[in-house]
């Protein structure tokens, strides 16, 4: 008796992991809607700070893991570099579009990981996302509370690949990211070329200083 | 708010021509309706050097040392203060944009903060939910039609605009600091409340360090979507293409 119900209880238990294995697995499938990405890549990241010490102690290189893993894969830097670059990104060659795409996300990583010890006790409210079916580009609208200070509204603005939705633009307060390049980026492309603004980015992400 | 502390030594009436010649610009400014928003760009790098130079030896080391010696329930009863009177122009400026909602708002925290939150020491508004309307005269002025004009920048007061910093100087002309007769304790308030308008711009600095290539323009354009963002109340039409 006591053997067939152990048995029971494996299948049962495999049903279970299996099940739960399906639904790990159906965002993937299903693609999980832009929101809910956002929501959960946000508690994932926020839990990851709010208990990890190596994070809360400013460790760089555990800080760099964490945005790696969890944050990262969920931007689309190439669109954000083009964005950014407006009518340039054309006259650039692919190659240069890689090496400015590669360098933009080292200047972006390295500003996320200098900010992102220092959030700690904030709270994310989620604003209902207006979007209508078939939409392809999306904004999820989030307030962040925090202890301290003013609410501050951050935006993401999503668009939907053949895998999952991916971000290519923050708005902090109203402040696009990518629309704030656009002027510095034109203007280091100006006076030195594509090279010229990849060489610019390369020697800030060296730790040379900005003007 | 920053800029009271330059004007610390200024007589009150001093800024009424100021004000008008100010508004004389913005007037101008819309007639020519420039095309680049920044054409007075040489000079504003050479005052923006300054500031960068005053700020990161005098200014910002004299801050840092305001968060770090005086603790956050103090320094937020400072805030709390004077935001309350900000929120009465919030409210002020509610009504000439004709926005009845924002107005009750901006009214309603002003009572509760002033009364149950004893004269703006204690922001129970906030805790009760009604979010603060942030509402200026530059916004107003913007509602209005009025285009932002040429972009300026004040060394030890920062970013704006001909459009926003006449806001501004009307904003410190109709008081209620300027209406504060002793001297030395006007003088101190604009003081105190420019210290406290720095404090919080503290980790910001960090990051524009960081990420901008050019910190100049970092500022500049962070500071005008900022503001075309707020007078259109968080939903802007999205950008007119330049060129």
């Amino acid at each position: 008796m006591a053997a067939i119900a152990l048995a029971a209880w494996r299948r049962a238990a495999l049903a279970l992991s299996a099940g739960a294995l399906l639904a790990g697995a159906a965002p993937a499938l299903a693609q999980e809607a832009p929101d809910a990405m956002v929501k959960r890549v946000a508690q994932e990241v926020l839990a990851i700070i709010r208990s990890d010490p190596a994070v809360q102690a400013g460790n760089e290189a555990r800080i760099r893991e964490v945005l790696e893993t969890k944050l990262l894969p969920n931007f689309d830097f190439g669109r954000m570099t083009a964005l950014a670059m407006g009518k340039n990104w054309r006259a650039a060659t692919p190659e240069q579009q890689k090496r400015l795409t590669d360098e933009f996300r080292g200047l972006l990583v390295r500003t996320y990981s200098g900010a992102l010890n220092q959030y700690r006790n904030e709270t994310i409210e989620y604003k209902p996302l207006r979007m209508n079916p078939g939409d392809t580009e999306v904004m999820v609208r989030t307030l962040v509370v925090r202890a301290s200070g003013v609410p501050v509204q951050i935006d993401y603005g999503m668009e939907k690949k053949a895998d999952a939705w991916k971000c290519h633009d923050v708005v902090v307060a109203g402040v696009s990211l990518v629309t704030n390049y656009r002027d510095e980026f034109n203007e280091q492309v100006k006076s030195g070329g594509v090279d010229g603004l990849i060489k610019t980015i390369a020697d800030r992400n060296r730790g040379v200083a900005a003007k | 708010m920053e800029a009271e502390s330059e004007h610390r030594m200024t007589e009150r009436g001093a800024w009424i021509p100021a004000a008008a010649a100010l508004a004389g610009m913005l007037l101008a400014g819309c007639a020519a309706a420039p095309s680049r928003v920044d054409p007075l760009e040489p000079m504003n790098r050479a005052l923006y050097e300054v500031h960068d130079v005053v700020d990161t030896n005098v200014v910002k080391p004299f801050v840092q040392g305001y968060v770090n010696v005086i603790p956050l329930p103090i320094r937020r009863t400072v805030s709390n203060v004077f935001n309350n009177i900000d929120d009465l122009f919030s409210a002020i400026n509610d009504a000439l944009q004709g926005k009845p909602d924002k107005f009750a708002d901006d009214m309603a925290r002003v009572v509760l903060n002033t009364s149950f939150g004893i004269g703006g020491i204690f922001d129970i508004a906030t805790e009760a939910g009604i979010a603060r309307g942030d509402e200026d005269f530059g916004q107003t002025f913007g509602v209005w039609g009025f285009g932002q004009g040429p972009y300026l920048f004040v060394p030890l007061f920062g970013p704006t605009t001909v459009r926003d910093g006449t806001g501004v100087i009307l904003r410190i002309a109709v008081g209620p600091v300027g209406y504060v007769p002793d001297v030395p304790v006007r003088n101190a308030l604009y003081g105190v409340a420019a210290i406290d308008q720095r404090s919080q711009l503290l980790g910001t600095g960090q990051l524009v360090d960081t990420a901008a290539i050019d910190r100049y323009l970092f500022i500049r354009n962070a500071y005008l979507q900022r503001r075309r963002y707020l007078v259109y109340d968080g939903a802007p039409p999205p950008e007119p293409e330049e060129e």
